[in-house]
């Protein structure tokens, strides 16, 4: 027995090489190839536009960056995004989580209802809400307005920003209320029924038992939010194109005009090493936190 | 006494002949609480139902007044079949989202089984290290990528598309299987072992039908999650290898009376993952949080 065992031990270090050798190299030159790249274009001068104009530029990529108003507009506009978006669907979800973990008649199928959707790709969602919710002729918020005795509003060119918030919202309120559902189920229900003997109103029960039950939940739908939303894409593209001006630029859509349209790709590639600087620092909160819980 | 009062307290069926104030009050709050959930959900949910409603309408009813009530038409669903390649996206959505998938898994398996039966002292610091190439946002690497991709002839082809999916569900994939293999008891593949059975004969015969219902909802995550990819998928296609995120983007330049048919399109489009997502959902958390929320 004892001998298989120790056997077993070194012939199994060579089986865990062979066995995890193509996730690992395939993830490795994932990562390490295109970031590698994308450092060193960001050093040269480099546009697709003017094949002769090559060579080694040093800083001045991040130089012409930093002195560009279009970055600092795209940073500010992507803070704001992910900070509504995050304060919508952070408390929202936490306040349907604690709504849909309460029983009542059908609860099944409104869960199921209210979290669709995250399922919805966001082309889709995007232009069913530029279309069919926010359209000023004919959508149906402003057919709602109309009840109320209220002006229709022209979403996307008077609100362009709110309207981009309100559709990433939609989509990720569901992500939020999916996790913090599930941390719900946890509780500990005795906990709650003794603070209830004790005289404890249902707000003092969210404030003093559920909320500090959810921290952690909530702080891992922030980050994995927060590394999504700090690159959102699709919704831009389709619904404004980053306008009207530069309102609705992102720092990723930002990188897309400058690679994609410009061709620049020496300054595309000093903003990707600045959106990778700006994911690093939440991931290191994340992958630390995963960490603690992998040792429990 | 105590499990006696939780029950009737959270509301279970309590029968009629015991009806005092205090189950009254309680049926009424369940009442109020199934009038709001209701709402809520049927607020969340109007876009969507909205938009399956539009795509069986004709396109004048489409922009008129909204209402419930009109004739059912699938007008719309035939224009979109027969306009220009409709089949062909799908296709292509179809054979990159579940490509990609049958890859991620083929190289996902062996993976997950060594660090769940075979573990290492590296083995948390890999698991860790895979999750962290996930936290690399795409529009940083577009550029190389792209370059990559035009120079090796890769650019707008199902096959591009699939490496991309492939390497980006990759550490989730990796990361589900293994919280699923670390859940089976070791005692059956060490009754295998002991019968004989090689590693492979082990995975085959023993882990993979013991754990399928995990590798299962594994697989439908990262069809959901390539099927709505549309980063990747607006930037490195065009004509040939687009799907049906691209496809549906081709709508965002209006093109006279186009409500109906955008609808009719993004129904089909999103309908089966729609129905997969109901279906994971509650494996879903475990691959979207990495097992920090259980």
């Amino acid at each position: 027995m004892n001998k298989t065992r120790t056997s077993g031990r070194t012939i199994g270090g060579l089986r865990t090489l062979s066995l995890q050798a193509p996730a690992v190299s395939l993830l490795f030159l994932w990562m390490i190839v295109p970031l590698a790249m994308t450092v060193w274009f960001s050093l040269q001068r480099y546009n697709l536009l003017m094949p002769g104009m090559t060579g080694f530029a040093g800083l001045e990529n991040y130089e012409y960056l930093f002195t560009d108003p279009a970055l600092w507009s795209a940073m500010g506009t992507t803070l704001l995004m992910v900070s509504w978006v995050l304060v919508i669907t952070v408390v929202g979800g936490t306040l349907l989580a604690v709504l849909f973990q309460q029983e009542f008649m059908g609860q099944g199928i409104a869960r199921v209802l209210a979290i669709s959707p995250f399922f919805v790709m966001p082309t889709v969602s995007a232009l069913v809400w530029k279309n069919m919710m926010m359209h000023p002729a004919n959508g149906v918020l402003s057919w709602v307005a109309e009840l109320f005795g209220l002006p229709a509003v022209d979403w996307f060119s008077s609100l362009p920003l709110t309207s981009i918030v309100i559709i990433v919202a939609w989509q990720w309120l569901p992500f939020a209320l999916l996790i913090l559902l599930t941390a719900m189920q946890s509780l500990d229900e005795d906990q709650v029924e003794a603070a209830r003997m004790d005289g404890a109103g249902p707000i003092a029960i969210f404030f003093f038992i559920t909320l500090p039950h959810l921290k952690r939940a909530i702080s891992v739908v922030i980050m994995i939010e927060m590394i999504f939303l700090l690159t959102i894409f699709a919704e831009i593209f389709v619904t404004t194109s980053g306008g009207p001006g530069l309102a609705t630029t992102n720092l990723a859509y930002l990188i897309y005009i400058r690679a994609l349209l410009d061709f620049d790709v020496g300054l595309a590639s000093a903003g990707g090493v600045i959106a990778i600087i700006l994911a690093n620092i939440v991931a290191i909160f994340l992958v630390r936190m995963v960490a603690k819980n992998l040792e429990s | 006494m105590t499990t006696a009062r939780t029950k009737s307290l959270s509301g279970a069926a309590v029968p009629a002949v015991q009806r005092s104030p205090l189950t009254d009050a309680l049926l009424n709050r369940r009442l109020w609480l199934t009038v709001l959930g209701w709402t809520v959900a049927v607020l969340i949910f109007f876009p969507i139902f909205w938009m399956v409603l539009t795509g069986f309408k004709t396109e004048t009813e489409a922009i008129a007044e909204p209402s419930l009530i009109f004739s059912p038409t699938l007008e719309s669903y035939a224009e979109v079949q027969q306009r220009a390649g409709y089949a062909k996206f799908a296709l292509n959505s179809v054979v990159v989202a579940f490509g990609s998938t049958l890859l991620a898994l083929l190289i996902a398996i062996p993976a997950a089984y060594s660090m769940a039966f075979l573990p290492t002292k590296r083995t948390k610091g890999t698991l860790l290290w895979m999750l962290s190439t996930k936290m690399l946002p795409p529009v940083g690497v577009l550029v190389p990528i792209y370059l990559l991709f035009r120079d090796t002839g890769l650019l707008d082809t199902r096959t591009g598309l699939i490496i991309v999916y492939t390497l980006m569900n990759l550490p989730i994939v990796v990361w589900m299987l293994y919280t699923f293999f670390k859940d089976m008891p070791k005692d059956i593949l060490e009754a295998g072992r002991m019968d004989g059975a090689s590693t492979l004969q082990e995975v085959l015969y023993l882990l993979l039908p013991l754990t399928l219902p995990g590798i299962a909802s594994t697989g439908l995550l990262s069809v959901i999650l390539s099927w709505n990819e549309a980063f990747w998928s607006l930037n490195l296609t065009s004509s040939n290898a687009a799907p049906l995120t691209a496809y549906i983007a081709s709508f965002s330049s209006p093109e006279g009376l186009f409500w109906a048919k955008l609808s009719a399109a993004s129904t089909m489009a999103i309908a089966p993952i729609l129905v997969f997502g109901w279906l994971t959902q509650k494996q879903m958390v475990r691959g979207l949080t990495f097992g920090a929320v259980k």
